[in-house]
């Protein structure tokens, strides 16, 4: 690994711990959910209905870690903010396994 | 920008995931060709910051939240191809790990943020830098091709929106799925991102750029081809 590169791994480790500011400044500045995102209970407020295709294709897939979560919506924020950290670590290492896995995968066939 | 499941009818799902693996398809090959021992860490590094970078929501006090997702730097740096394969993985396990984005709209995400993003940040660099390798010009064209990238997917995903009132509603008019038209989604979702989160992209997108370039110029892609 070259220096600099460990530079890079440094700035991603030093981001992964940073990233309770994601959830930290919405709840701080009670701004809601992303535009388009909103659970089926949010749509039955802004609309006063749930359109029937939404509805039955929402509970499609039951995420593992919803929400990057593990403690669900009402633990204290505390919790909140080490369940974010830790989901941060999930995604790097799935991320970094998964791109290893495909570039071994595609060098294997060349030969 | 990660469109959950059951916003989009399969009429708009099923043809953007065939879309998407079109470009899957070719992004794998042509990584394979150019290939290199020295790259894969990079790839794999790229595939964590975009993953990191999307968990930093930004706040519009009062209102709604959005984020970077870094497919323009990631383009600039290792090429767009690169950047559609880092990307989808990332869109793909915020999907089925996190429940970011739906299942059935995995094609649709990756379209919007790991095609269409990289390629129009891509370019959109290319052109504006035009002969420059550094100086204000330079970063100003990494400033706005972060800026368009995500500016152009959020108006791509507020077309895929919009659209869902006009083909899947029921005979008295009640939409099945996205509720809002085009009229709705389009100009929110532009506006959001090119006011707020687009500010963002093409900020990091111009700071990564120039750390690269300080320690690193000669691996950057952009700057390799004539």
């Amino acid at each position: 690994m070259t220096i600099f590169q460990k530079k890079l791994r440094i700035g991603l480790a030093i981001m992964a711990l940073l990233t309770p500011l994601g959830i930290y400044l919405p709840n701080r500045f009670n701004a809601g959910d992303a535009w388009g995102e909103w659970g089926t209970d949010k749509i039955q407020e802004l609309l006063g209905y749930v359109p029937e295709g939404l509805k039955k294709l929402s509970d499609f897939w039951k995420a593992p870690v919803p929400d990057y979560n593990f403690s669900g919506e009402n633990a204290a924020f505390s919790t909140q903010v080490i369940s974010y950290i830790i989901s941060g670590m999930i995604g790097i290492v799935a991320a970094v396994l998964l791109i290893y896995l495909i570039t071994k995968f595609l060098v294997k066939h060349e030969k | 920008m990660h469109i959950p499941d059951g916003y989009l009818s399969p009429q708009t799902f099923v043809p953007l995931y065939g879309v998407s693996f079109v470009f899957w398809a070719i992004a794998l090959k042509k990584i394979k060709h150019e290939l290199s021992a020295k790259y894969i860490p990079y790839l794999a590094m790229a595939a964590a910051f975009s993953f990191l970078i999307m968990m930093f929501n930004i706040p519009i006090p009062g209102g709604t939240t959005g984020h970077a997702v870094g497919a323009g730097i990631i383009a600039i740096l290792l090429g767009p191809w690169a950047a559609v394969l880092a990307v989808s993985v990332v869109l793909i396990i915020q999907a089925i790990v996190f429940g970011d984005g739906g299942i059935t709209a995995i094609g649709a995400n990756c379209f919007n943020m790991a095609v269409v993003m990289p390629f129009v940040s891509y370019w959109v660099f290319k052109l504006v830098k035009g002969d420059a390798k550094g100086g204000a010009r330079f970063y100003a064209a990494a400033f706005l091709a972060g800026w368009f990238g995500l500016s152009v997917a959020a108006v791509v995903a507020g077309f895929e929106f919009g659209i869902q009132p006009m083909i899947a509603s029921r005979p008295d008019g009640r939409p099945l799925y996205a509720p809002y038209p085009l009229s709705v989604a389009v100009p929110v979702m532009a506006l959001e991102h090119m006011l707020v989160f687009g500010i963002v992209e093409g900020l990091v997108t111009a700071l990564i750029l120039k750390y690269f370039v300080k320690h690193e110029s000669e691996s950057v892609y952009a700057m390799k081809e004539a």
